[in-house]
């Protein structure tokens, strides 16, 4: 009889107990990914093809304020019909959103280039991501040391 | 509060093809949502949300703005001279206020 009972438990046990232990895989997944929401936003865009290269992206490699923090960025590309970089993107993975700004260009501008002042909490990455044209991605990241964070609180 | 002002810096004369730089800049507090004031009270979230800039009618650059960019957002760009004609700048702001300039600029 005890074993009889054993047997029947452990073979439906069987069956929770591999989904549970799927469910807990999948929803441990999404917790290691969670806190970089950056690079989650970044696979979301690119749905998953991107290729890391050295793009030009110019932050302090240490802020004092981290309430101005100067950003600018120059990606080579000639600009014109066939070959141009659509929209950028800078996303930071230590604020409390991730997205910092999304830029679009267009081939009047003969440069694929911008400056603009932006706010860190802490000392965090910067990533930049850059859609083509022809659907391709490229993205890079630098790391930026703040003295004092600039997200108020 | 101090007024909402754009400024903008781009160059008078420009010969043909030559890559010249827009500099742009508007006081504008930029609250996160997350600051607070004197009394521990939580600020309001209001922001530029977008800018864009047109040359003779048509967009050339835009930029979507998030509250991780600074008080007094400057922004600057490149822009190819070819011909003669006008910026048209404009700044989106979250209660849906605009904030236009422009800007004439001449190629020879």
């Amino acid at each position: 009889m005890k074993r009889q009972k054993m047997i029947t438990i452990s073979r439906r046990n069987a069956i929770y107990l591999m989904s549970g232990v799927a469910t807990t895989v999948l929803f441990s997944k999404y917790a290691i990914a969670k806190p970089n929401l950056a690079l989650q936003k970044i696979k979301e865009i690119s749905r998953n093809s991107v290729e890391e290269i050295d793009l030009f992206l110019d932050v302090p490699e240490i802020a004092e304020n981290g309430n101005q923090v100067k950003v600018s960025f120059d990606i080579e590309s000639p600009m014109t019909e066939d070959d141009f970089v659509k929209t950028v993107y800078l996303f930071a993975d230590g604020n409390p959103a991730p997205n910092v700004a999304k830029f679009s260009f267009s081939t009047d501008m003969g440069a694929c280039a911008a400056t603009t002042r932006m706010r860190l909490s802490k000392t965090q990455n910067v990533y930049l991501l850059a859609e083509y044209n022809n659907g391709k991605f490229a993205m890079t990241k630098s790391k930026v040391k703040v003295t004092i964070g600039g997200c108020g609180g | 509060m101090s007024k909402i002002k754009p400024r903008g810096k781009v160059p008078k004369k420009a010969s043909v093809d030559e890559i010249i730089e827009i500099k742009t800049l508007i006081r504008h507090p930029m609250h996160s949502g997350r600051m607070k004031d004197k009394n521990g009270k939580n600020i309001p979230k209001r922001i530029i949300n977008k800018f864009l800039v047109k040359f003779n009618g048509k967009q050339v650059f835009g930029m979507d703005l998030e509250p991780s960019i600074s008080t007094n957002p400057y922004i600057a760009f490149p822009f190819k001279a070819k011909e003669t004609g006008t910026f048209d700048f404009e700044w989106t702001d979250d209660n849906g206020e605009k904030y236009s300039m422009s800007r004439k600029m001449t190629v020879s």
